[in-house]
């Protein structure tokens, strides 16, 4: 058998029963590698249940720093019998696989292409530990402890970890670590420490991960952090996986770092609401009254949030809302990660609305991007959508560490403060002065005589007074698509690389790759992996909608277009077809919406396939003849 | 609209302690059907802030959708409105509020806007002891789409078009009282006497006011088998009078023993009960529940303080926010700055 083998280069999972704290031991071992300074991400893939039904934590490993799905399985650690028949069958022909050999591996499973590695977890945890919960619970340390030996990691690096997890309760830090010796012992006792694959400090690791000091946080952390130096001061929201924790980490650091010093009082609120209705609604009464709100979701409350999401956008009051996209609806799979909310968000509500949209794709984005929400949101005067999703918001990314300009200035966009509307000869709240679509706002309480207007939807003129009349009707939407092309100049603009290097390709084509948020990472990967077979691709990462002109551009450059992302009917690639000026057939969908996020491997793949059908069958426009 | 309303006022209106006339309180003329009850809501919110001598653009209205949602147009034009959401005003108050607690508030809404589409936020509302005075004008029926039942339309009713409710209605101030409203309340829109120191003592309260009035519908309402018509209303009216003394004033009328009791509220001011019920007492939830219940029971339109809590605490109090306005507040007080961050990168590490 040819075993597979690499330093610093594969993948391993975790297969664990839920509520039998895997999820600390798995983090451990992943923060561990993290700590070696090896590029490394680790996954959740977990079912909706809080005890008891099968989970996975998928972690690669990667010298280049890949940080999307690879695809496939190099190490499997299984540790739930349920499960089991299809972890095996999952592992690479050439891989290893690790199980708690307690009860012995069923003949039927048996496959002679892998290397089966058997340790008795639960059998060495009964003899050494009394209490039955400890048992349960270090059962996983003790695996950690194998895999130490088994992939060579820095035994110190799990000693400070653990004494930086269990500060001050020294107890257990000696039972985690006398696990850890446990797994360590009976793997170098009873196996060739280390396999074929390996970890190894510094070693082959690029240098553009050695240069930077990484740090590992998960999207809704880093949000959270955007919204505290993005001055927020309001938040309202409903629990809903998998956005809760953006508000846990709010509270978290809000409490640290937002209290008045003179009174020890908060310069802050938290409101959990009773549904996302009212979230959403509690933030746009605190923006329309000059603060800087968010709230977080995702799917099922962007649906309860539309009817104000529309109302805001045409009363043109900001509202900062961060949308971490999960699969399907209310009864959908709310732990599973897509990319599916893209048509619902950007023309979130009834009537003619169009949101603005922004889309992370790393967590220092998420951080930087929801900053850049209360700004954009308060310049144009309309809800700002941050589209992150499961994958990015609730795994832990290796990322350069965050960074801060003390130079920074809110942008709280054209509001009149009293002397200003004494300046100020004629003011009507819609009067688009400027040009830009962009009107002039008040606040309430702010002058005596000036400035007050009732705000409704869109029944008014441009003097704020009631109206139903045609064409001030007209004239209102009119003026908010002018804004709307205002805030393409505003927004993040996409991110283009030229194509890897190709000394003979094997077409004629212009290819070119689009994509956002967490199909990123494994499209450049695949990106690369097929520059090395031959087909030079040219990218473009989209950052927000409404789309950059150089999008379009772009893809008139180009005689195929791919647009991966991950949700079944190609939301981006119909976003794009109904707001850009292009030939929909240029446009191939690569997409994957099993819930678990898209592999480089998959988008290679779709592509190559794709390649296949394009090279016979598609005429480049420009060489059409009439 | 075809006319404008008149500018016109007499030169010696008189003045309140800051200085302005009732007309500086005046909103837009309304567009209500004439005789509406809601218009005699809008003239004793009027003359109540001009009474209290509030800045009006200290004052800021908030209201869902549906005819009493129309109805803060037409009074304090100085003031900010937001006309936002069917059924969804509380929330938008409880964000408005958090952002300013300066302000003073006004919700308008209606029956239809609070007891059946509002019915999960208004609990809420309650829940949170939000700041500010909540007023629903209630018809028991929905005016803008022409006569339809609402929930709170008493059993037996007959609507305009000759059907009878065969549902009970919800009883808004037992529900508010029930939910732990600090300050609830019941008036006619046609008793100014009453309604304009309840609406002053609600605007003093420290926390949630509710005040439920009952506005007939000219229109689809107020014919005879109607429970809320006019007629009806005034019929069965029990009305427990009351007088509002603000903190600044003395106390200068001398109450006949009519008067029963006194309740003082947080910020010194005080209001005057003229009319005691046996068994009732203000601040006790559970007689006041029993009163409602009994006059509910005998057909009386019982109104004045049902129930007050003069030590409550607001949403603010209980999330201890700091005292200066959280929408006042710039990058200094906001940004934790870039030391910060690197030490929490450290920690990420």
């Amino acid at each position: 058998m040819k075993q597979i083998k690499g330093i610093n280069d594969f993948v391993v999972k975790f297969a664990n029963v839920n509520g039998t704290g895997s999820a600390s031991a798995n983090h451990l071992f992943a923060k561990s590698i993290f700590r070696m300074g090896i590029p490394v991400s680790p996954r959740n893939i977990f079912p909706s249940n809080i005890q008891g039904l099968p989970t996975w934590y998928e972690v690669r490993v990667s010298k280049n720093g890949y940080l999307g799905r690879r695809g496939g399985v190099d190490l499997m650690v299984c540790v739930n019998p349920q499960s089991m028949e299809k972890d095996i069958a999952s592992v690479e022909p050439g891989g290893y696989f690790l199980y708690d050999s307690t009860k012995p591996l069923a003949s039927h499973l048996k496959r002679d292409d892998i290397t089966i590695i058997g340790i008795p977890l639960t059998e060495m945890c009964m003899k050494e530990f009394p209490v039955p919960r400890l048992q349960q619970l270090l059962k996983n340390v003790v695996y950690v402890g194998a895999l130490a030996a088994l992939l060579d990691i820095d035994f110190a690096v799990l000693k400070g970890l653990l004494n930086d997890q269990f500060k001050g309760k020294e107890k257990l830090i000696s039972s985690n670590v006398h696990a850890l010796e446990m797994g360590y012992q009976y793997a170098t006792e009873n196996y060739q420490c280390p396999l074929p694959i390996r970890l190894e400090k510094g070693g082959n690791v690029a240098p553009h991960i050695l240069e930077t000091p990484h740090i590992l946080m998960n999207g809704n952390t880093a949000a959270a952090l955007g919204a505290i130096y993005g001055g927020a001061t309001v938040a309202a929201w409903y629990p809903i996986t998998p956005s809760t924790s953006v508000v846990d980490a709010f509270a978290k650091y809000a409490k640290r770092l937002r209290i008045d010093a003179g009174s020890g009082k908060k310069n802050y609120a938290i409101v959990q609401a009773e549904d996302e209705l009212a979230a959403m609604g509690m933030v746009v009464g605190a923006s329309w009254n000059g603060a800087r709100a968010f709230t977080a979701t995702s799917g099922p409350g962007v649906s309860l949030m539309s009817e104000f999401l529309g109302l805001a956008y045409f009363a043109e009051i900001p509202v900062v809302l961060i949308n971490v996209q999960r699969s399907g609806p209310s009864t959908g799979m709310p732990t599973r990660s897509q990319q599916s909310d893209v048509l619902a968000s950007a023309y979130a509500s009834h009537g003619d609305t169009k949101q603005v949209l922004l889309f992370p794709a790393t967590p220092q984005e998420c951080f930087e991007m929801t900053v850049q929400a209360f700004d954009l949101s308060e310049r144009l005067q309309t809800p700002v959508i941050m589209m992150s999703d499961l994958d990015l918001g609730m795994n832990d990314w290796m990322s350069p560490p965050l960074e801060w300009d003390d130079d920074y200035e809110m942008d709280r966009g054209k509001v009149l403060d009293a002397e200003g509307l004494d300046n100020v000869e004629t003011w009507g709240r819609y009067l688009d002065v400027d040009g830009d679509g962009i009107c002039y706002r008040t606040l309430p309480g702010t002058h005596p005589d000036k400035g007050a207007f009732f705000t409704r939807g869109s029944s008014k003129n441009e003097m704020a007074v009631y109206s139903e009349s045609g064409e001030d009707y007209v004239q209102n939407v009119d003026r908010l698509l002018r804004k709307f092309d205002t805030a393409k100049k505003l927004v993040p603009e996409p991110k283009t690389h030229p194509p890897i290097e190709v000394k003979k390709p094997k077409t004629k084509l212009k290819l070119g790759a689009l994509f956002f948020g967490t199909s990123a990472s494994p499209a450049y990967e695949a990106v690369e992996m097929l520059a090395k077979e031959g087909y030079p691709i040219d990218t473009m990462r989209i950052r927000a909608f409404p789309f950059h002109t150089d999008l379009d551009q772009f893809i008139h450059d180009h005689d195929v277009v791919f647009v991966i992302e991950q949700n079944r009917d190609g939301q981006m690639r119909q976003l794009i077809m109904n707001e850009c000026q292009i030939a929909p057939t240029k446009l191939t969908s690569v997409l994957n919406y099993s819930g678990t996020p898209i592999t480089a491997r998959d988008i290679a793949n779709q592509i190559r396939q794709g390649l296949d059908t394009k090279s016979a069958k598609v005429v480049p426009l420009h060489k059409e003849t009439a | 609209m075809s006319y404008v309303k008149p500018k016109f006022r007499h030169p010696r209106l008189p003045t309140n302690r800051l200085g302005f006339t009732v007309a500086d309180y005046d909103g837009a003329i309304s567009t209500l059907c004439a005789g509406c009850g809601h218009d005699s809501i809008s003239a004793s919110i009027r003359s109540a802030c001009f009474e209290s001598s509030l800045p009006p653009h200290r004052i800021a209205k908030v209201s869902g959708i549906g005819c009493s949602s129309k109805m803060p147009t037409y009074f304090l034009g100085k003031s900010h409105g937001f006309n936002s959401v069917h059924g969804r005003m509380p929330s938008v108050a409880t964000g408005a509020s958090l952002a300013n607690r300066d302000l003073t508030y006004i919700g308008v809404s209606g029956d239809g806007d609070t007891a059946s589409i509002g019915m999960g936020q208004f609990v809420h509302l309650v829940r949170r002891n939000v700041n500010m005075t909540y007023i629903v004008a209630n018809n028991g029926c929905y005016g803008l789409t022409k006569g339809q039942d609402s929930a709170t339309a008493d059993l037996g009713s007959v609507s305009k078009y000759g059907d009878v409710n065969g549902f009970d209605g919800i009883d808004l101030a037992s529900l508010a009282i029930l939910q732990g409203a600090s300050f609830v309340a019941r008036s006619f829109s046609g008793d100014k006497e009453q309604l304009v120191p309840l609406i002053r003592a609600a605007m003093a309260h420290n926390g949630f006011a509710f005040i439920d009035v009952v506005s007939p519908c000219v229109t689809f309402n107020n014919h005879s088998g109607s429970t809320k018509s006019y007629e009806e209303t005034r019929a069965h009216l029990d009305m427990m009078p009351l007088d509002f003394v603000p903190m600044r004033e003395e106390i200068k009328a001398q109450y006949d023993e009519g008067t029963s009791k006194s309740v003082t509220l947080h910020d010194g001011s005080a209001i005057h009960l003229k009319k005691a019920i046996s068994g009732h007492e203000t601040d006790n939830r559970q007689t006041a529940l029993n009163t409602i219940q009994q006059a509910n029971a005998e057909n009386r339109v019982l109104t004045g303080l049902l129930f007050l809590d003069p030590n409550s605490q607001n949403l603010n109090t209980k999330l201890e926010l700091a005292t200066r306005p959280l929408n006042e507040l710039g990058k200094d007080e906001l940004c934790p700055g870039s030391k910060v961050l690197k030490s929490i990168n450290e920690g990420l590490r």
